[in-house]
């Protein structure tokens, strides 16, 4: 860095030859091949990766070494420091003292976290020497899969993936924290330490900035009332007046602050008042603005701590390190803080009147994302400062001690103190909550459990962004798309209802930042032309041609040539010299030129155009494809460069080579790089209805298929494969560069588009019974049972007896039915069909747990009560694999695989790959099924009525595509904005000898004469949903219920009752149908027969009244346990309910 | 021959206009092989006969009766298949459930026609209802496979599961009966299962006779029908239009001709070939030549064999249920006669 770069600053663009204007660009044909080698190193997951890499590697140093040294209060001589921290290569600790190397998929089924400690180098004082210490371990961090630490990151093939036991498609960039993928979702949230002027409910204006350093999280407003500036602030318990701020900076001269807001006269008039304000209350001087604030200063109600300090001095204080946090103050300076509060003062004058200076909350360059990495940066800085906290206070108390017996040895208390950071991080990632005390943050459902039920939803799941906004709020601004999203989110793959517009995904080419060093940028910043601030008296701000620099929200400097500025940053960034995701950009209606390297923003890939030709020419794609050239030299040569959402916006960019013009800087790689993920699969989205596609990224995540390589090798809660899968015939580029076609989820079924019998309706569809004899949409579920066996402090332990036998008339023993599956070591066989009900883990509990003092002889004797793991559930199930292990507590551990298989059934539900879901209306014998002249019989039919509305054009053309494909014995493509052309296809078709339009002469099946009409007949990618009919169906005639109320239980999984609800109720009631609302209520539900006393009103017990000692007056009635319950607790809290009992009819 | 037609128009297929009446004939012919000249005008021809595949055309059948043909081929015209599989042990990768899938899918050599239909209630495996199979395979090393083979398939013997694999199992006195090689399956090559050195497969599959209608397994062969096509060329087509005519029909279908005077015109030689693309709708200028029609009175029926069964006693299977069916109606109507009279 700092060199002299060779080549010339001044990019050729600046001096256009008109003549080579005209003319035409050849398209570089091929050029999506930049996708592929971007994905390759960049990859989707790349963001999490680098971004835990960066904290990994170089944040958590930057954290310990600003938090490196822990005093004592008492002994002045004591001290530790924190010499270096590194963190280690993931291992399980099998016992004390012993660990083991892990990988990924051991921890997944062992239930354990896959985590390395963390090793600090320590100089430390035991009484009065001096002593190093290396190696010294905290706690363990949660290593993020293929991070640099992890040891997937040292495979460089399949096969040695296959030996860790891992996918090589699985994406990494998730935890396994107890056993269970954790990912930590995208957050998307303002801007820090950025100036944003917006309109308040009230309609005044504001300028806001939420400044955020290590160790302040602060918000500082500038609002206008009344016609005056007012500085807001929640540490100060007024508002105010802005000139009082300045003064209280040192800014004292009305001159001068008026030249550093502006001197423009609109500017300066609209200032007069607040200038007035100032001197109406009488403060002139530095002091007399520091007691006005510290007067204002809101009381810390407690800890209080330290000497008090005298109004003046917390004012100053305040000045310095709280409002404004992230403006550098050096030794009370406050020249930088005054400009940058005049120019917000500025911001908020400029914005009257002129709405086009209100700046957009949701303009995604105003947006900053927080990966992985930065919060659990924030979280470990958290937890270090607490453990360092512990040890002082634990020190203090030792030391402080009189009569030591032993030498107090601080390391020996940070070994046994571990499980502060180890839990902490553990316990934060497997819920979800982030509670960061010194930012008083909280915040719920921050990570989330990696869905597996398809490679698509575990993909998928990755490239979400979630949305730190309230879900209840009507407001539809953060939920629409919004313009500059273009290229960086998929404008397709958000969910429906309450979060619809806030869960987001990446596309396909969005890269996230980390931060990069700002040092060398300042450096460069002041070698081409920018002057310091502090050197500047003030009134040089107010020229119109000196721009503001601008560094991560920081004034660096002025500069008087702001388009030289930028064309140098640009040409540095080009050629490599600064990092390639600095960006820059002038922004003409502030005066200002906004540099970047903070971490968060959203970039993506562009071509550079110069002089109307792309820099990438088609030798540069040959030689990609070839293997010499890799993104990263496409980079480096100056032909691509990352443009994040703020520089895209002061970019020309070309779609396609076509449309370049002389203005134009940069062009597209390739359009369909739009789309996310989950959008890739669709074929021809750019045909279909806009919400279809929306419905299809949420569909294509439930489509049941392949979920990796590993995944027979998985213990899974649950988990859905289809048995054939098929590769789609009309692919997409997507699918190939996430390599769909190798982990699919579908099936190419022959579809007729036609009517079928009126089972058909609302979107059902008709299925062939021979394709599913054949195998079609079979599937096989695979669920997990499992148990720990553990030992309890009085020396008993669970234990997994084998079967209960039953001796037979002929004399030979036999296991009990429940136990029929089990074999001798009390654990269901490998193999065997499990019927429900039936035992699958023997396991019995000691019934007696706790340490008994009183009697040490019973404890010899251990009674047992049955606990067993049982199949519940409709259906038989097979064992496929027992594992039997430890868990990190040292219990033993027994998990079971357990296998279903079904195939489709009435009712279960099926898609294609445009939202057209469906359900199995019926299922047709082949023969009654229509056919073609060439005897091709549909695997599916499905009812046309589902396209008029549904507009979904795009399935239209995956029908000819596949059906041409099929035929040709060649893949077709549906690629967005691209793909094979319908016209090729149709005319491929012919070329077979089938009709140009896929629509084919068919045959009834049942009368055998031929179909009036032409049928559109052909293969489309169907999907099977994870919703089956099997997982539904629930009903009761009786079963248990309640304890407390009597009344059938709720829900399915309970056997519970079908509730006849409020609304069912009141149709009831309506009906006058009041012997059926007596039926319903109370003598299917919880009917029963109490005894009440008629003299004194209460409830008796089998014809005695209890309160009067009689039976004279006690009659039986009928009432629902509900009502008796009621009574008694009313009775309970001293109310009397007393019944009066009437003959019904006398 | 009269018009049993049906028109093939642009967007529809319609009746033709011209038709006769009295459309209903055509009696039963219940023999119809060797039967060529019918008495009332029904005739039939085999076009193709092979094994596998088989191509007859009817003329002058109603086409309810062919298709009660083609039904009875898909759905009753029985073949043996594995239907029960004892897994003794599987350790590949393959579930069980899908293995014994595969295994049914298999087609047998066996002829259904020497056995009988399972008792569903039978507990016992007869010699006169099923067949029964082994398949004990085992997978390991090669051990002459060199150091550095990466193909698995050299790497590992039996790494491949082939329906060769399935041995039969004679069951009682079928050994004096059958002949092994007419018990195997039907092909050898059918991959069943991939294992990996130390897998191990050990099973007992017992097929037995069934139909189509139970399972798409016992479905012996593929059958389907389709109507002649006729194509008549309403007007003169010549020139460049004759060969654009000629590309929207199937090779074969129309002929160009030159006439004495030099023109080119088109001329249809053999409509059968066409596929009935309706491809001339496309082009607005010819698509007044043509008039596309179908005869339904003479279909052109196709069995293609993938059982035990060849094509040709596929269908004689066919017409023998058919027979059989009509037996069964014609008793029960003389029961009832005979019923009603007492």
């Amino acid at each position: 860095m700092g060199e002299t770069v060779p080549g010339n600053l001044v990019p050729e663009w600046s001096t256009l030859d008109p003549s080579t204007i005209s003319e035409p660009v050849k398209n570089i044909e091929d050029k999506w091949k930049l996708v592929p080698a971007f994905l390759r190193v960049k990859g989707l997951v790349k963001q999490h990766i680098d971004s835990f890499n960066y904290f990994i590697n170089v944040d958590i140093k930057n954290i310990v070494k600003a938090n490196s040294k822990v005093t004592s209060d008492v002994e002045p001589l004591f001290y530790v420091k924190y010499k270096n921290v590194r963190v280690e290569n993931p291992n399980i600790e099998e016992s004390l003292n012993i660990t083991d190397k892990s990988s990924p998929h051991e921890c997944r089924l062992r239930d354990i976290t896959y985590s390395a400690p963390i090793m600090v180098d320590v100089e430390y004082m035991r009484g009065d020497h001096r002593i190093f210490r290396k190696d010294i371990p905290i706690g363990r961090m949660p290593i993020m899969l293929r991070s640099s630490n992890c040891v997937l990151s040292q495979c460089r093939t399949p096969s040695e993936l296959a030996k860790h036991n891992e996918c090589p498609h699985d994406p990494g960039g998730y935890f396994i924290i107890k056993g269970q993928e954790k990912v930590i979702l995208i957050q998307e949230q303002l801007s820090k330490n950025r100036m944003i002027v917006e309109e308040d409910k009230k309609g005044g204006l504001t300028c806001q900035v939420t400044s955020s350093t290590h160790e302040k999280k602060s918000r500082t407003n500038v609002t206008m009332k009344n016609g005056k500036y007012y500085l807001k602030h929640n540490t100060l318990t007024d508002d105010v007046p802005i000139c009082i701020v300045f003064k209280a900076m040192g800014v004292t001269s009305d001159q001068e602050i008026v030249q550093m807001i502006g001197t423009e006269d609109r500017i300066m008039t609209s200032f007069a008042a607040s200038l007035e304000e100032c001197a109406r209350l009488n403060v002139y001087t530095q002091t007399q603005a520091l007691k006005y604030i510290g007067n204002k200063v809101r009381q810390k109600r407690f800890y209080d701590r330290g000497p008090k300090k005298t109004p003046v001095d917390e004012a100053r204080d305040l000045l310095a390190t709280t409002i404004l946090a992230h403006v550098p103050v050096e030794k009370f300076n406050f020249k930088m803080k005054s400009i940058y509060l005049a120019l917000m003062a500025r911001r908020v004058i400029e914005a009257q009147g002129d709405t086009r200076t209100v700046d957009d909350r949701d303009y995604y360059g105003n947006k900053r994302l927080e990966l992985a990495g930065s919060l659990i940066s924030l979280l470990f800085e958290d937890l270090f400062k607490k453990f360092n906290a512990d040890l002082k206070k634990n020190t203090d108390i030792i030391l402080g001690k009189k009569g030591k017996v032993s030498q107090f040895d601080a390391v020996q208390y940070m070994q046994s103190r571990q499980d502060a950071i180890t839990n902490g991080l553990e316990v934060a990632i497997s819920t979800g909550n982030w509670t960061i005390k010194r930012f008083k943050m909280e915040r719920q459902g921050v990570t989330q459990v990696l869905s597996r039920l398809s490679y698509i939803s575990a993909l998928g799941m990755m490239t979400r962004v979630n949305s730190q906004f309230e879900k209840t709020r009507k407001v539809s601004g953060p939920r629409s798309l919004q313009p500059s999203q273009w290229g960086m989110v998929c404008p397709s793959d958000t969910p429906e209802g309450e979060s619809c517009g806030l869960v987001k995904n990446l596309a396909l080419m969005t890269h996230i930042t980390t931060e990069v060093d700002p040092e060398p940028i300042i450096k460069l910043a002041f070698n081409c032309g920018v002057e310091d601030i502090n050197l500047l008296s003030g009134e040089e701000l107010s020229n119109r041609d000196v721009f503001l620099v601008f560094l991560n929200g920081n004034i660096v400097g002025v500069t008087r040539e702001h388009r030289r500025v930028v064309r140098i940053f640009r040409a540095m960034r080009r050629n490599g010299v600064i990092s390639g995701f600095v960006s820059i950009y002038p922004h003409n209606k502030h005066r200002c030129i906004y540099i970047s390297s903070d971490g968060g923003r959203l970039c993506r890939p562009y071509i550079i155009v110069e002089s109307c030709r792309p820099a990438v020419t088609e030798h540069h794609i040959k030689q990609l494809m070839r293997g010499l050239l890799s993104f990263d030299d496409f980079l480096h040569k100056g032909l691509v460069e990352y443009l994040d959402v703020n520089e895209e916006n002061d970019s020309n960019i070309a779609m396609y080579e076509r449309e370049i013009e002389p203005k134009t800087t940069h062009m597209e790689i390739e359009p369909f790089t739009i789309l996310g993920v989950c959008a890739g699969l669709i074929p021809y989205p750019h045909h279909n209805q806009s919400p279809r596609n929306t419905y299809q990224c949420a569909m294509g995540k439930q489509a049941m298929g392949t979920i990796g390589y590993n995944q027979r090798n998985r213990i899974d809660t649950l988990l859905y494969n289809l048995v054939y899968t098929h590769r789609p015939l009309v692919k997409t580029r997507t699918i190939e560069l996430i390599n769909f076609e190798h982990l699919p989820a579908g099936h190419n079924a022959v579809v007729a588009v036609m009517s079928y019998s009126g089972y058909d309706i609302e979107d059902a569809i008709i299925i062939n019974k021979a394709s599913l004899d054949r195998g079609y949409g079979r599937c096989i579920v695979y669920r997990n049972a499992k148990c720990s066996v553990k030992s309890y402090a009085n020396q008993t332990s669970d234990r997994v007896p084998g079967p209960v036998m039953q001796v037979l008339d002929n004399g030979k023993q036999k296991p009990i039915w429940k136990h029929e599956t089990l074999d001798s070591d009390g654990i269901a066989a490998v193999g065997t069909p499990v019927q429900p009900r039936q035992v699958l883990i023997n396991k019995q509990m000691p019934t007696v747990t706790q340490m008994s003092f009183t009697d040490e002889q019973t404890a010899r004797q251990v009674e047992f009560r049955d606990t067993p793991v049982i199949h519940k559930g409709p259906g038989n199930i097979y064992v496929e694999k027992v594992l039997l292990s430890t868990d990190p507590e040292g219990c033993n551990l027994i998990k079971m695989l357990l296998r279903q298989t079904r195939r489709p059934e009435i009712g279960d539900k099926f898609s294609s790959r445009h939202g057209q879901k469906g359900v199995t209306g019926l299922i047709v014998q082949q023969e009654n099924l229509p056919f073609s002249d060439q005897g091709i019989y549909p695997d599916m039919i499905m009812n046309p009525h589902g396209f008029p509305s549904r507009m979904t054009v795009g399935k239209l053309m995956e029908l000819l595509g596949s059906k041409s494909a099929a035929l040709a014995g060649s893949l077709k493509y549906g690629t967005a904005f691209g793909g094979t052309p319908v016209k090729d296809i149709m005319e491929e078709l012919v070329r077979h000898g089938y009709n140009y339009q896929g629509k084919d002469f068919l045959y009834s099946g049942t009368t055998g004469e031929a179909l009036k009409a032409y049928i559109f007949f052909g293969p489309v990618y169907y999907q099977k949903l994870k919703h089956m009919v099997m997982d539904k169906m629930h009903a009761r005639s009786r079963g248990p219920r309640a304890v407390l109320t009597r009344q059938p239980t709720e829900g399915r999984a309970r056997d519970g009752g079908l509730r006849l609800g409020e609304m069912e109720r009141d149709c009831l009631i309506g009906h006058g149908a009041s012997m059926l609302l007596l039926e319903r209520l109370m003598i299917s539900s919880d009917a029963f027969d109490v005894d009440v006393c008629n003299s004194c009103g209460l409830l008796g017990y089998s014809g005695w009244c209890h309160y009067c000692r009689s039976s004279a007056n006690v009659s039986s009635i009928r009432i629902p346990y509900a009502c008796k319950l009621l009574f008694q607790e009313l009775q309970s809290m001293n109310i009397v309910p007393r019944l009066r009992l009437e003959n019904y009819c006398s | 021959m009269d018009s049993n037609r049906i028109v093939m128009e642009e967007f529809q297929v319609t009746e033709d206009a011209k038709k006769k009446g009295g459309s209903t004939k055509g009696k039963k012919a219940k023999e119809k092989k060797g039967d060529e000249s019918g008495s009332s005008g029904t005739s039939v021809k085999i076009i193709h006969m092979d094994p596998v595949n088989m191509e007859i055309d009817f003329i002058g059948f109603p086409i309810s009766l062919i298709n009660a043909y083609r039904r009875i081929v898909l759905a009753e015209v029985a073949t043996m298949a594995i239907e029960k599989v004892y897994m003794y042990n599987n350790t590949s990768i393959i579930q069980d459930e899908v293995l014994a899938h595969r295994l049914g899918l298999v087609p047998l050599k066996v002829d259904p026609r020497y056995f009988e239909f399972r008792n569903k209630d039978e507990t016992e495996w007869g010699a006169q209802d099923s067949v029964k199979y082994e398949l004990k395979i085992k997978c390991e090393k090669n051990p002459r496979a060199s150091e550095h083979e990466t193909d698995c398939d050299v790497i590992s013997l039996n790494r491949k599961v082939l329906s060769s694999s399935l041995k039969w199992v004679p069951i009682g006195n079928q050994p004096d009966i059958f002949q092994p090689e007419s018990m195997q399956p039907l092909h050898d090559d059918i991959l069943l299962a991939k294992m990996n050195p130390g897998h191990l497969i050990h099973l007992e599959a017992y097929a037995v006779k069934g139909i189509g209608s139970d399972h798409a397994k016992f479905q012996p062969g593929l059958c389907w029908y389709r109507f002649l096509p006729e194509i008549e060329l309403t007007r003169e087509v010549e020139g460049l239009e004759a060969e654009l005519l000629q590309k929207c029909f199937s090779p074969g279908v129309i002929n160009i001709v030159d006439k004495p005077d030099g023109k080119k015109v088109a001329e249809v030689s053999d409509a059968r070939n066409d596929t009935c693309s309706r491809n001339v709708f496309e082009y607005d200028d010819i698509k007044d030549s043509v008039k596309l029609t179908r005869k339904t009175d003479h279909v052109i029926l196709y069995v293609e064999s993938h059982s035990a069964l060849k094509s040709f006693e596929i269908l004689d299977e066919a017409v023998n249920i058919m027979i059989g069916k009509c037996d069964t109606l014609l008793t029960e109507i003389e029961n009832h006669i005979e019923g009603s009279a007492a």
